[in-house]
């Protein structure tokens, strides 16, 4: 038991994690690339930070799936729920 | 945090579990509907597929009444000379709207600027609910009775997924209405890779025209599985957090108030995107070349 609720632990902090660090990487090149453009052609500005926003929330979607994941088994663990049952089977 | 009326102590645990927990309804096996509240356990309707989110569904239809009745007034209303502050919202909603389909959908139809009016306010206002302070309906719903309510209709599945599903029915309807069948099934068999219709390679032409298939099929749901996802991971998470600083007694005022500035970010970006793929698919659905 204590070795699937630390395993858990694990594996929540590795999801959550793992998923900020693509996208704070992703983020920081977008948010450069857009800062150039802007300083090359200030007109565009107001059109690429729409754009911007688009693919900012397209690269928080996994990062975000991810992270609902994680909280779920943070919160809601089934592993426990099948490690009961089975104890229950294998003692009574 | 403090003691819920009625409940006695609670452990964070429960607290927690508490607020995560969404008011069902459901038929036992007895054939008589029951629900989760008063003497039912908590996940009375738990595994049960036909379980209905009674709290979700309440939240969703009433925020949807409440959109289409101002919307719908201001518009009866409507004057040019001296329009109202409340009109004044309005028309820079539905210009925004409208701008953002038109740099977008190339395609000619009547249904996506209201479609996109539609899901941007409508997920705007489900989403809204989530900055009310977690403890307020639910204790005021505990008192007549109801033990477990979730305001916010974009952190249950149901609701995201079945608005995604019928934004991909809508894709699949405007493939074939502007493409045909014959265009769909083209779609999906000869992109990306074209197969070799004459000489050696046609022996090739199965297999690429397979492995197509499984590229676009995958593209293709992926659509509405990540729209769906998207809106709720970030709603979830969000009311989660939520829920965690309320436990943390008089510190949460600071803490609240920094995550539901940022929340207010995070609500308008979402149902932003939402609005804004359902156009670009539906856009890429209509494109006639």
């Amino acid at each position: 038991m204590e070795i699937v609720i630390g395993l858990t632990a694990i594996a929540v902090a590795l999801l959550i994690g793992l998923g900020a660090l693509g996208v704070g990487i992703g983020m920081g090149l977008l948010g450069g690339r857009f800062l150039e453009g802007a300083a090359r052609q200030p007109e565009l500005a107001p059109m690429l930070q729409t754009k911007m926003f688009i693919v900012v929330a397209l690269l928080d979607a996994v990062a975000m799936i991810g992270v609902g994941i994680a909280l779920f088994f943070a919160f809601a663990n089934p592993f426990i729920g099948q490690l009961q049952a089975a104890q229950a089977a294998a003692g009574g | 945090m403090a003691a819920e009326a009625g409940h006695g102590p609670l452990t964070s645990g429960d607290y927690i579990a508490h607020h995560l927990q969404n008011l069902q309804a459901c038929k036992a096996e007895t054939g008589e509907w029951v629900m989760n509240i008063g003497h039912n356990a908590a996940d009375i309707c738990s595994g049960n597929p036909m379980a209905i989110n009674v709290d979700s569904m309440f939240w969703s239809v009433l925020l949807g009444l409440v959109f289409v009745v101002s919307f719908r007034g201001v518009a009866k209303k409507a004057s040019t000379g001296k329009p109202s502050k409340f009109q004044a919202l309005v028309e820079i909603i539905v210009e925004f709207v409208d701008g953002s389909v038109k740099d977008t959908f190339h395609g000619k139809s009547r249904l996506i600027a209201p479609l996109g009016l539609t899901i941007f306010v409508w997920v705007f206002l489900m989403n809204l609910m989530d900055l009310i302070p977690v403890d307020w309906i639910p204790m005021v719903a505990g008192a007549a009775g109801i033990t477990y309510m979730k305001v916010v209709p974009s952190t249950d599945v149901n609701v995201t997924f079945g608005m995604s599903i019928a934004v991909f029915f809508l894709i699949i309807f405007y493939t074939i209405k502007n493409k045909g069948v014959i265009g769909f099934i083209k779609e999906m068999t000869l992109h990306p890779i074209a197969p070799p219709t004459k000489g050696f390679g046609l022996i090739a032409a199965p297999l690429i025209i397979a492995f197509n298939f499984v590229l676009e099929s995958v593209a293709l749901i992926a659509k509405p599985i990540s729209l769906s996802l998207r809106l709720f991971g970030n709603m979830f998470a969000g009311e989660l957090i939520f829920i965690l600083i309320a436990l943390l007694g008089v510190y949460q005022l600071p803490l609240h108030f920094g995550w539901a500035v940022f929340h207010i970010l995070i609500i308008t970006l979402q149902a932003f995107i939402f609005m804004m793929l359902t156009i670009v698919y539906l856009s890429l659905a209509s494109e006639t070349h």
